[in-house]
């Protein structure tokens, strides 16, 4: 199958004081269509740089970036963001920060039909009762749903997604993924997520892509993660290869971010040793708080 | 409880009642031994209670064009400042956003504002005299207008634009991926995202121009507060200009305190 979403020879340059710095460099990724994509990498190797020129927020210093056969050169309501901080217009209730994007996007449908669609996005999100409140009345937490029924409401090709639960408690954050597997399930949609967190890409993703260490950064490597969906918290924890796979992510992190790789990690097969015993212990001793 | 209750009231009073008026007794008998001593010319702060008091008793009266109670010219200033305060928002607030917005714009018309804005209203009023010369026996109420506008709008243009710059990337770039035209963007992100510093602009704009009023109606001679103030220094009745003096002191605080609540209502947005 063709891929839905092909990044190729991706570079960011960034103008500085000190010189042109480039953060990003050599990134290609081929997503396929109703894929689930994680994206990890450590903080300021330029996750988010990656995620914003592909929603065309951010220009292209070099390579290109194909959606669904078109290339990309701006920001449009195909590709719904959900940004690092839900930056809703706080001078707005939270429906009204669902209309004004439901209102571009089903310009011909009639006042009613927007209103539902509107409404239909909110209340599967869980805010059913607070629609009608001031966003910035909101709890960081109701921002982040409203955020994401937001950008599902466009009913984009393509969820672009920024670290979108980085700032809530746990519970509100394992409710939330719920919410974001059901709605792309349900509307089959192709996913990209940035995120720190190593649960989280496993828990919801079918591919998890590491980025190397910045200034110029890349993909260095790639694990498939091929867990039965619908996924479900507990089995995973049961499942020795949740363990298996985690190890992979965390060594990636600890040790080989810093290195590029010597070929392209786009082929390389998903290599998952198993876990001594000991070093499981010693897995969750320091990631139990994470 | 009960007692809690009165110790808070207490300090209230003591706070909003006592305190001020221990200020405002050190300046009467300051004032009364100045008057007594050193500036025989003063009058002493019961004659000048005494020579107002038809002026605030009667405060609508009026006797001829320029002997008229204190809140008529009052309302007759107010009139003007409010036709060249609003004149002042109308050509600042669209000044502030090009230049909040454009980079060029700012470049180009930047210094010129820099050098314009620390001109004093004294050094306006001829030139708005000489503009609307044509306007015959108006000239002096178009000269007035026009050095109102031009002296307050500035912190209207420049809190615009502070605003406009202010406006997070984050909002914008909901309205880019939204897809939003300029005319949406503007009205329903960027206004928005702008008023309260426009609130600001405005508050500040506002006591200008009061300041302003003064100055223009003691060289143009229309009645009001100042023209009044002038008119009472040119005839010796001293006791009178610091009636003005009280009056536009209390007038100036009062506007500030009412666009002060405007501004709260629309920080917390
Ligand atoms: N406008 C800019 N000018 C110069 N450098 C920039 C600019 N924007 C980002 N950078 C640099 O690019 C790098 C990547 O930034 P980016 O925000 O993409 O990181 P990130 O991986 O999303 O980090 P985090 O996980 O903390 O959000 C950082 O080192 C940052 O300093
Ligand atoms: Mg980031």
């Amino acid at each position: 199958m063709s891929s839905f979403l092909e990044i190729s020879q991706l570079h960011k340059t960034f103008p500085t004081p000190k010189g042109p710095l480039t953060v990003v460099e050599d990134f290609n990724l081929k997503i396929r269509k109703g894929e689930f994509i994680a994206l990890i990498g450590h903080s300021g190797c330029g996750k988010s740089t990656v995620l914003s020129m592909i929603a065309g927020l951010a220009d292209i210093s070099e390579g290109g970036i194909i959606l669904s056969g078109k290339e990309v050169t701006d920001a449009g309501p195909d590709r719904g963001v959900v940004f690092q901080s839900p930056c809703l217009l706080p001078w707005m209730t939270a429906f009204e920060n669902v209309m004004l994007g439901v209102n571009q996007v089903y310009y011909t449908a009639s006042k009613l039909e927007r209103t539902q669609i509107a409404e239909y996005y909110l209340s599967l999100v869980g805010l059913g009762d607070a629609m009608h409140k001031r966003s910035s009345e909101l709890s960081q937490g109701m921002k982040q749903r409203c955020g994401i029924a937001r950008a599902f409401a466009l009913s984009p090709k393509m969820l672009l997604l920024d670290e979108p639960f980085g700032m809530l408690d746990n519970l509100t954050k394992m409710e939330l993924q719920d919410v974001l597997l059901d709605l792309w399930q349900r509307d089959q949609k192709t996913a990209l997520i940035v995120t720190h967190d190593v649960d989280e890409a496993l828990y919801l993703a079918d591919r998890v892509v590491m980025m190397t260490d910045g200034p110029n950064a890349t993909v260095g490597d790639i694990l498939e993660v091929n867990f039965p969906r619908p996924r479900n918290r507990k089995q995973l924890l049961e499942d020795p290869a949740y363990y298996a796979a985690r190890e992979h992510l965390i060594t990636f992190l600890e040790e080989r971010s810093h290195h590029r790789p010597h070929r392209p990690a786009q082929d390389r097969p998903p290599a998952a040793p198993a876990p001594s015993a000991g070093g499981l212990r010693k897995l969750f001793g320091s990631f139990a708080s994470t | 409880m009960n007692s809690q209750k009165f110790d808070h009231f207490v300090r209230r009073f003591v706070d909003l009642i006592l305190l001020p008026c221990i200020g405002l007794g050190i300046v009467l008998v300051l004032w009364s031994i100045s008057s007594a001593t050193w500036a025989k010319e003063l009058p002493s702060p019961t004659k000048t209670w005494e020579a107002s008091k038809p002026y605030v008793v009667e405060p609508f009266a009026k006797r001829g064009e320029m002997d008229q109670g204190i809140l008529r010219f009052t309302w007759y200033s107010l009139q003007l400042v409010a036709k060249g305060y609003v004149i002042a928002l109308l050509i600042g607030t669209p000044i502030g956003f090009f230049l909040g917005l454009s980079k060029t714009f700012t470049k180009i018309f930047d210094p010129l504002i820099q050098i314009l804005r620390p001109v004093s209203p004294l050094a306006w009023l001829p030139l708005g005299l000489v503009l609307f010369i044509s306007m015959g026996k108006e000239a002096g109420t178009y000269g007035a207008l026009f050095t109102i506008a031009i002296c307050s709008m500035w912190p209207t243009v420049l809190n615009t634009a502070v605003g406009v710059r202010a406006v997070p990337q984050d909002y914008l770039n909901v309205g880019r991926v939204l897809k939003l035209s300029r005319w949406k963007t503007l009205t329903t992100i960027l206004l928005p995202a702008t008023l309260p510093y426009m609130f600001t602009g405005f508050r500040l704009s506002l006591g200008i121009s009061w300041l302003v009023i003064v100055a223009a109606e003691m060289l143009t001679g229309t009645p009001g507060v100042g023209g009044f103030l002038w008119q009472e220094y040119n005839s010796l009745i001293y006791e009178h200009i610091i009636l003005s003096i009280i009056v536009i002191g209390v007038v100036g605080f009062i506007l500030d305190r009412l666009m002060s609540l405007v501004e709260s209502r629309f920080k917390t947005a």
